[in-house]
């Protein structure tokens, strides 16, 4: 096809991912199960930024000699842009600590129960 | 039943809109806005070779501020969560005898693992990389010694010192920026013109002595974090 550029092929995965992980995280009952659901769902909303920020046939924005540059480094007709990646670094930190955390509640919850099934959470159900 | 039909509509409803934005989506073909600016100028102005990193230290360093912080609060909430006692310390954890590959390759690769890790964050202004990913990959030497002898004891008291030593620093040159340059977190604290060579170790300013920084910090948080992962595991 003609349109499947690079900026569309990471569109594409990105969206499959959030759909992915979206779908495990309404079907699946096992904790550990469902976290990895929402660590999938995190890797695919991050790959869609990333692509978002993807320019036609540019490359990454680090400067080294194999990037044209005009004047004092000037790179701006040939690099990606720059800000989406800064924006993804920062929520793939917020990713790593909302997963521990829920790794660390899948702890608790298991030595209180000695299951992982969240069926068998049903405390709060009526 | 009625349930799995609603999941299905959900997903399919979210495919339905991720389609549209999809089909209708045209890959762009030159920077805008602030990003022209950051890419003509950045280089200029900060000294980093590594765009990202002159955008994640330097044009949005209070941000990096808060992310470190946030890893810090979940180090906090973990700890508070998991509620150890200082008996926890002794015990034991029961487990299966460790393979002999996974000791002995653990004892190579453990030292490679974290002098790449230091190399990652000291030239994160260079190379793809930086005080998070370094931080990272320092941690993974952490979780390698933890699964080779999962009683291992490590030294916390280290581990704390590095993480508040570290992040009082950051706060500090961010200061040392408001006397000497522009404002916090500026880099230019050595002065206006002397941001050295660039693309060279010695270049852009603070930029390295904050990233590694910023990569100790990470490291010992997320070493503290699997730490006490392994001691809710010991019984008491």
């Amino acid at each position: 096809m003609e349109y499947m550029d690079l900026g569309h092929i990471s569109l594409l995965i990105g969206f499959l991912l959030i759909l992915v992980g979206f779908w495990g995280v309404l079907t699946q009952k096992n904790i550990i199960k469902i976290i990895v659901g929402f660590t999938i769902l995190n890797t695919g909303i991050n790959i869609l930024m990333v692509s978002l920020g993807y320019v036609k046939g540019k490359t990454a924005p680090i400067i080294d000699n194999a990037v044209a540059q005009t004047g004092n480094h000037d790179v701006s007709a040939s690099v990606v842009d720059p800000v989406p990646q800064a924006l993804v670094l920062t929520a793939i930190v917020i990713g790593f600590g909302v997963t521990a955390l829920m790794l660390a509640y899948a702890m608790k919850l298991y030595k209180a129960k000695k299951t992982l099934e969240i069926n068998k959470f049903n405390d709060l159900k009526w | 039943m009625l349930r799995n039909i609603l999941i299905a509509l959900v997903i399919l409803v979210m495919g339905y809109m991720f389609y549209n934005t999809y089909s209708n989506y045209e890959t762009r073909t030159e920077l805008a806005g602030i990003s022209q600016h950051f890419a003509a100028q950045g280089a200029d102005e900060v000294g980093a070779a590594n765009l990202v990193t002159a955008i994640v230290v330097t044009y949005r360093g209070f941000d990096t501020l808060g992310e470190v912080t946030i890893l810090f609060l979940t180090a906090s909430i973990i700890a508070f969560f998991l509620k150890l006692k200082d008996d926890d310390f002794e015990g034991k954890i029961d487990h299966r005898e460790t393979s002999e590959l996974l000791v002995t390759a653990s004892q190579i690769l453990i030292p490679i693992i974290f002098l790449f890790g230091i190399y990652v964050f000291m030239n994160g202004h260079l190379t793809p990389g930086g005080g998070f990913q370094g931080g990272a990959i320092i941690a993974t030497g952490v979780a390698l010694m933890i699964l080779a002898n999962p009683n291992v004891k490590i030294n916390y008291h280290v581990i704390h010192w590095v993480e508040s030593v570290s992040g009082v620093s950051f706060v500090i040159i961010g200061i040392l920026g408001i006397v000497l340059a522009g404002g916090f977190l500026d880099n230019k604290i050595f002065g206006e013109d002397s941001l050295g060579e660039f693309g060279t170790l010695f270049s852009a300013g603070a930029i390295p002595i904050i990233y590694s920084f910023v990569g100790l910090k990470v490291g010992a948080e997320i070493s503290n974090i699997l730490n006490k992962y392994q001691k809710s595991q010991k019984e008491a």
